[in-house]
């Protein structure tokens, strides 16, 4: 396989721990694995603090808290504590949902470094529908409160075709709350959101629209808040650099304990990705079969290998690749030298005929239910 | 964005500047992102304490490292840091 030399691996810089699945929202574009249901062992403190030691040795020094929704876990602070000590910059990346003052205090105390909370739209009944939890009025109050204790304060708004038409009252909104840093996301079509794709995939006019103010907008309060715009793939011509390349840079933890190169790998079939609690993280990224599967460029396939892009974007996303062509050494289809690029267009065609048909079917939520429906 | 010469500079606590043993540099961390510094740039943001202003910096520099000039050199610096808000002046 790729990457097999040693000497190539550069070390892992961030780390994204998922402490658990469990969410009281039901966001139908959440990027955890649409059969998470299945997965209901969690790594306790014990696993979690070797975890954060032994990649922090290899140089890891972001660190992210996710899940679902990592408050439900009662030993965050302690998880917070142990990182601070061990020289993280720690995020902790919430819905909000169950974040009071006490904790937003208790967690400052602990040594976090910033909270990112999300919001689903600008207005409550927008947000309320798409979380699938009322849960609007509380989240503006976090934000204010992650200000007033003195956080960096991210906002993170997913962007698709429910709330894509409130871009700018979702920029007016980030400023009111006094965002020092705005995270346009606009939705990767992975697990949940793959499955209902018609229903969040935006027309291009849209997204045209959306970006031209997001870019004003950010013209206009350059110095004050830093806009993170994550591009709409599927309108492009050529992949993004996934995860900056396989194995580079990028770990996820799992719930469960799986190391993933990222966090849809689960999706790939044969990658028999490790458990922490097998291996260390030592061996897992330098030896394991599933780090190394597409390290490099050997495993590229036409018009990958020879093409002179390839080490810009690396091919694109395997997790796309794999879910739209059902190869996962094919090209992103989203490349338009892809001899599968046709899919994208189709996906796009058939997401504009949902939304102009009457009977358009409803959003799938992200629950327990629908996951073992599904899976 | 200028620098004002006689305005105290501390460093953004919104930013934290800290030495990374694997990567042997000094780094600043701040929500998503990372920036890797060399050894002079990490020097004058080491100076960015809240206690001194640009024309003791450099005075303190220049001492420092046994020479003389660094003004111009410092200053520029100085100001992409406080435009990328790594550093303020209150
Ligand atoms: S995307 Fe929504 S449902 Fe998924 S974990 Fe985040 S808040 Fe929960
Ligand atoms: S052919 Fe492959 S390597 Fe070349 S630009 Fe397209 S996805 Fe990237």
């Amino acid at each position: 396989m790729a990457g097999s030399n040693k000497n190539n691996i550069t070390p892992p810089r961030w780390l994204l721990a998922e402490l658990t699945y469990a969410c009281p929202l039901q966001c139908p574009y959440c990027s955890n694995p649409i059969d998470y249901a299945k997965y209901q062992s969690e790594l306790d403190t014990e696993d979690w603090k070797r975890v954060l030691t032994q990649a922090r040795k290899m140089g890891a020094v972001q660190l992210g808290f996710s899940g679902g929704e990592p408050l439900t876990r009662k030993d965050l602070p302690e998880l917070v504590k142990h990182a601070r000590g061990l020289g993280y910059y720690s995020n902790l990346i919430t819905s909000g949902y169950g974040l009071t003052e006490e904790k937003i205090i208790e967690l400052k105390e602990a040594g976090l470094d910033h909270i990112q909370v999300s919001i689903q739209a600008s207005s409550q009944e927008l947000n309320d529908h798409i979380a699938g939890t009322e849960s609007f009025q509380h989240k503006k109050e976090v934000a204010h409160l992650v200000k007033k204790h003195g956080y960096p304060m991210v906002l993170c708004v997913v962007i698709h075709r429910e709330n894509i038409h409130q871009m700018p009252q979702i920029l007016e909104m980030a400023e009111e709350l006094g965002a020092d840093y705005l995270e346009l996301a606009n939705t990767q079509y992975y697990g949940w959101a793959h499955a209902n794709r018609d229903l969040l995939l935006p027309t291009k006019e849209q997204f045209e629209q959306a970006e031209q103010i997001a870019q004003a907008f950010k013209e206009k309060v350059a110095g004050k808040m830093k806009i993170y715009y994550v591009v709409p793939d599927f309108h492009e011509d050529r992949p993004k650099a996934c995860m900056n390349g396989w194995g580079t840079t990028f770990l996820t933890i799992a719930p469960d304990g799986v190391a993933l190169p990222c966090h849809s790998a689960r999706e790939l079939p044969g990658l028999d990705c490790p458990n922490v609690k097998d291996y260390s993280i030592d061996q897992i990224w330098n030896e394991s079969k599933a780090f190394n599967f597409f390290r490099g460029y050997e495993w590229m396939k036409e018009p990958c290998s020879s093409c002179d892009e390839k080490e810009k974007d690396f091919g694109g996303c395997r997790c796309q690749a794999y879910l739209l062509t059902g190869d996962m050494y094919a090209a992103d289809p989203v490349c338009s030298k892809s001899p599968n690029h046709s899919v994208i267009q189709e996906a796009i065609d058939s997401a504009r005929a949902s939304a102009l048909s009457d009977h358009e079917k409803p959003l799938i939520f992200r629950n327990s239910k629908n996951s073992k429906k599904l899976s | 964005m200028s620098i004002n010469p006689d305005q105290i500079i501390k460093f953004s606590p919104m930013h934290r500047l800290q030495w990374e043993e694997v990567q042997q540099k000094d780094v600043i961390l701040y929500p998503e992102g990372m920036v890797e510094l060399n050894q002079s740039s990490a020097e004058i943001l080491k100076m960015c304490d809240g206690t001194r202003n640009l024309t003791q910096i450099v005075s303190d520099l220049e001492q420092q490292f046994a020479t003389t000039g660094l003004v111009n050199d410092i200053t520029a610096f100085l100001e992409v840091a406080l435009k990328n808000g790594w550093i303020q002046q209150k």
